[in-house]
C-alpha cells in the first residue's frame, strides 16, 4: 500500500448527500476479478450519458478539476453496498483523500486499507471549502496526515480526528495480515478454547 | 472470557464481543476472531488473488463457505450463462474454493441461493457467533443474536488469511419497539418507517439491537427482514437476542447442534441476551401501532411515505441539503410534488432478495395474488432467495399461484435487487420492489425503483399502481 503523508492537490466538489456506492461504482462493472482499472468507470452514470457521451457539465468533465486528486462531498458519503470497488475506482482515477460532514462505516474503513484518507470535517468546514472551491476557484488544498490538519490557500487550517492506529498504518503504508500473523500464536490458542470455532465441515456436511 | 462472578451488566453486543477477543492492546485495533466467513463470486476474487502473491494460505477453510448469488442468471441453470464476464467470476470462485478447500454450494446445487438465506437455512448462522461476508446485508444474520457484519474485500483476504479481523469497538444502540404489527402491516415496513423516521445514518457507528414487545412477536423471517436493512441505517450491525422462535427454527438444520447438544446450547444461547440493567451508547423508541405500509419516493431508502400519504414537495423543506435531496429525487424519480403514492403507476414488479426472498415473503406476496391477475401493463416477477425456498414454495403451491396470475417464476439468486445478472430495469421503468436499495441505477441505468413489502408489491402488481393492502386483499 502507498504511504499518505502528505498530499497538495486539487480539489474536485461534488455537492450531494448520501453519495452509494452504486453512484461511485455501478454494479456492471464489477464482475473484473482485478483490483485496478476501475477508474474510467468512476461515478459512470454520473459522468457519461446512456449512449456513451460525457456529460460536460459534470465535475470530472470540467477542465479545471481534469487533475483532481482530493473529493470533497455532502454527508454520509459512500453508503449502501460494501463493493471495496468504490475505494479502489476512487484511487484509480487518482483521488488520494475525501473530505466529507460524514462517511459510510464500511466505506470509510475500505479506504484506509486503499492508502486512501477519508477526513471527517464539521459541516460548516465543509461548507466553508465548497465556497472556496466553487465560487473563490480556490481549488488547492494541502492535506497534512502527520499534523491532521487540512490547509487552503489562505492558509487557513481545519483540524481533522484519526484513529492513532489507521494514521500509523497509512503513514507506513503497513500491511494489516502481515501485522495481525505477527499474533499468530495467541490466535492459535484462542481457537483451542473458542466456543465457536468448531469446524462447520464436522457438524455434518 | 470468563465470568468473574461479579456482576458487571453487560448488552448482548459486550457478551459476544468479548467472547471473540483474540488480542487486544493499547492504541491497536480488537484482534476479533470470526466464526463464519460467508464468500461470494464479486467480493473474493482480488482476495483470492492477493492470497496467492502473498503465498498464504486459508487459516480455516471449515469454517468458511461459499457460493455463487450476486449474477447468477434466474433463468434454466442448465442453459451456459450468456455473460462471458459473470461467467469468468462464478468459475473462478469455483476455482479458488478447489484450490482453498472451502465448501462451495455451486450453482447447480441444492444448497444453492443468497448467501443471506442460505447461511440460516443451513443452521450455519447460530446465535453468539461471530458472521462476516464481503456483502453490507450480512447483517441480516444478526437476527438470531450473532453478530454478523459486512466486510471490504481487503478484509475478505484478512480473514482468509488469519481468522480474525482488526475492529474497532462500536457504539451500541436499543431500538426499542412498543406495540404489535397491525394486520397487513409486514416487517419490512417497520424497517422502512423506521428510516424514514430516523434518517439513513442513524446507526452509524453503533450497532443496534433490537428490542421490545413488537419485536418478540415476529418469526424469524421476519427478523431477518428487519436486521438485514440495519446497514440502511448505517448501522454496523442489527442483532435481535434469541429466543423460543429462535431455538424453534434452528433445530434440526443441517449444521445446528445435534439432538444430543441441543439442551446445553439453548442452554447457552439463552444467556446472550443483554442483563436487565445493561446500558446502550443510545436509545430510540418506535411505536408499532401507528405503522402503515410503506412505499419509498426517493432515491434513498430514508426517502419513504405512507401508503396513505403524498410526495413531498422540496418547497416545504427547510434544511437545504435535503432539499436539494428531495428535489434531485423527485427528479431522477419522474414524480410531482404532491402526487398521492396511490396514483403512482408502476410498470415492473419483483419479489425477491436477501431481505424479502423467503418462504413467508412468497407466502404473504401469493395470499394476496390468489385467484387474480397481474395488471395488463405490469411484468412481474418472483426470484426464490433459495433452492431450498423455491421448493418449499413448489410444494405449497405458491408457484402455481404466481403463474396463473401471470408472474414469472424464477431461479433463485440476487437477481433484480442490484441487476448484476440480466434481470434489469429498462431506463424509465418504474418498479415496486421487495429489495433494500433504491438508489439511482441501482436496478438499471434510469430505473426506478420504489421499495415495498412482499404484499404491497404483489398488490401493485394487480392494481398497476400503489394501493393499501389492508383494505385491498379484504376486496373481491
Amino acid at each position: 500500500m502507498k504511504p499518505f503523508v502528505v498530499h497538495s492537490g486539487i480539489t474536485a466538489p461534488l455537492n450531494r448527500a448520501n453519495i452509494d456506492t452504486d453512484a461511485i461504482i455501478p454494479k456492471q462493472f464489477l464482475k473484473r476479478i482485478e483490483r485496478t482499472g476501475f477508474g474510467q468507470y468512476l461515478f459512470y452514470e454520473w459522468r457519461y450519458r446512456a449512449d456513451g457521451t460525457p456529460v460536460a457539465d459534470f465535475v470530472l468533465a470540467q477542465s479545471a478539476y481534469q487533475d483532481a486528486t482530493i473529493l470533497l462531498a455532502g454527508p454520509n458519503f459512500g453508503c449502501g453496498s460494501s463493493r471495496e470497488h468504490a475505494p479502489w475506482a476512487l484511487l484509480d482515477y487518482g483521488f488520494r483523500a475525501i473530505i466529507a460532514p460524514s462517511f459510510a462505516d464500511i466505506f470509510y474503513n475500505n479506504c484506509f486499507k486503499n492508502g486512501i484518507l477519508p477526513i471527517v470535517l464539521p459541516d460548516q468546514s465543509v461548507q466553508r471549502l465548497f465556497e472556496q472551491v466553487e465560487l473563490r476557484g480556490s481549488r488547492i488544498l494541502t492535506i497534512d496526515l502527520p499534523a491532521q490538519e487540512v490547509r487552503d490557500a489562505d492558509g487557513t487550517v481545519y483540524p481533522f480526528a484519526v484513529d492513532a492506529y489507521r494514521k500509523k498504518c497509512l503513514l507506513e503504508g503497513l500491511d494489516d495480515i502481515g501485522l495481525t500473523l505477527r499474533h499468530e500464536e495467541q490466535i492459535s490458542v484462542y481457537e483451542t478454547t473458542a466456543p465457536f470455532a468448531r469446524s462447520i465441515v464436522s457438524s455434518g456436511v | 472470557m470468563a465470568d468473574t462472578g461479579k456482576h458487571f451488566p453487560r448488552t448482548m453486543f459486550d457478551k459476544i464481543w468479548n467472547d471473540h477477543v483474540v488480542r487486544e492492546h493499547a492504541d491497536e485495533p480488537t484482534l476479533l476472531y470470526i466464526d463464519l466467513h460467508l464468500v461470494h463470486e464479486v467480493t473474493s476474487p482480488q482476495a483470492f488473488e492477493g492470497l496467492r502473491l502473498a503465498e498464504r494460505q486459508v487459516r480455516r477453510p471449515d469454517l468458511t463457505f461459499a457460493t455463487a448469488d450476486h449474477n447468477v442468471p434466474t433463468t434454466d441453470r442448465r442453459e451456459p450463462i450468456a455473460d462471458p464476464i459473470a461467467k469468468q467470476q462464478i468459475d473462478t470462485l469455483r476455482a479458488n474454493c478447489a484450490e482453498f478447500d472451502i465448501p462451495f454450494a455451486d450453482i447447480s446445487s441444492v444448497d444453492q441461493g443468497i448467501v443471506h438465506v442460505i447461511g440460516p437455512e443451513l443452521g450455519l448462522t447460530l446465535p453468539g457467533k461471530t458472521i462476516v461476508c464481503g456483502d453490507s446485508h450480512t447483517s441480516t444474520h444478526g437476527a438470531f443474536g450473532a453478530l454478523a457484519f459486512g466486510i471490504g474485500t481487503s478484509e475478505v483476504e484478512h480473514v482468509l488469511a488469519t481468522q480474525c479481523l482488526q475492529q474497532s469497538r462500536p457504539k451500541t444502540m436499543e431500538v426499542v419497539v412498543s406495540g404489535s404489527l397491525p394486520l397487513g402491516v409486514h416487517a419490512k415496513d417497520l424497517i422502512l418507517g423506521l428510516i424514514a423516521r430516523f434518517g439513513t445514518a442513524f446507526g452509524t457507528g453503533y450497532v443496534i439491537e433490537y428490542r421490545g414487545p413488537a419485536i418478540r412477536k415476529l418469526s424469524m423471517e421476519e427478523r431477518m427482514t428487519v436486521c438485514n436493512m440495519s446497514i440502511e441505517a448505517g448501522a454496523r450491525a442489527g442483532l435481535i437476542a434469541p429466543d423460543e422462535t429462535t431455538f424453534a427454527y434452528l433445530r434440526n438444520r443441517r449444521h445446528a447442534p445435534p439432538d444430543v447438544e441441543w439442551e446445553r446450547a439453548t442452554e447457552t444461547w439463552r444467556k446472550l441476551c443483554s442483563d436487565p440493567d445493561a446500558k446502550f451508547d443510545a436509545r430510540l423508541e418506535f411505536d408499532a401501532d401507528q405503522l402503515v405500509p410503506q412505499v419509498t419516493w426517493g432515491t434513498s431508502p430514508g426517502m419513504g411515505a405512507d401508503v396513505t400519504g403524498r410526495v413531498p414537495d422540496p418547497a416545504d423543506v427547510e434544511d437545504p441539503t435535503v432539499r436539494q435531496s428531495t428535489d434531485l429525487a423527485l427528479r431522477y424519480m419522474g414524480l410531482q410534488p404532491g402526487t398521492p403514492i396511490q396514483e403512482i403507476a408502476i410498470d415492473r414488479v419483483f419479489i425477491g432478495s436477501c431481505t424479502n426472498g423467503r418462504i413467508e415473503d412468497l407466502r404473504a406476496a401469493a395470499t394476496v395474488v390468489r385467484g387474480r391477475r397481474v395488471a395488463s401493463t405490469v411484468h412481474a416477477m418472483v426470484v426464490p432467495g433459495s433452492y431450498q425456498v423455491k421448493q418449499q414454495a413448489e410444494q405449497e403451491g405458491l408457484h402455481e399461484v404466481f403463474l396463473a396470475a401471470g408472474f414469472e417464476w424464477r431461479e433463485p439468486g440476487c437477481s433484480m435487487c442490484l441487476a448484476m445478472n440480466p434481470d434489469v430495469l429498462a431506463p424509465g421503468e418504474r418498479c415496486a420492489s421487495t429489495s433494500n436499495r433504491n438508489f439511482e441505477g441501482r436496478q438499471g441505468r434510469d430505473g426506478r425503483t420504489h421499495l415495498v413489502s412482499p404484499a404491497m408489491a404483489a398488490a401493485a402488481a394487480i392494481a398497476g399502481h400503489f394501493v393499501d393492502v389492508r383494505t385491498f386483499a379484504a376486496r373481491a
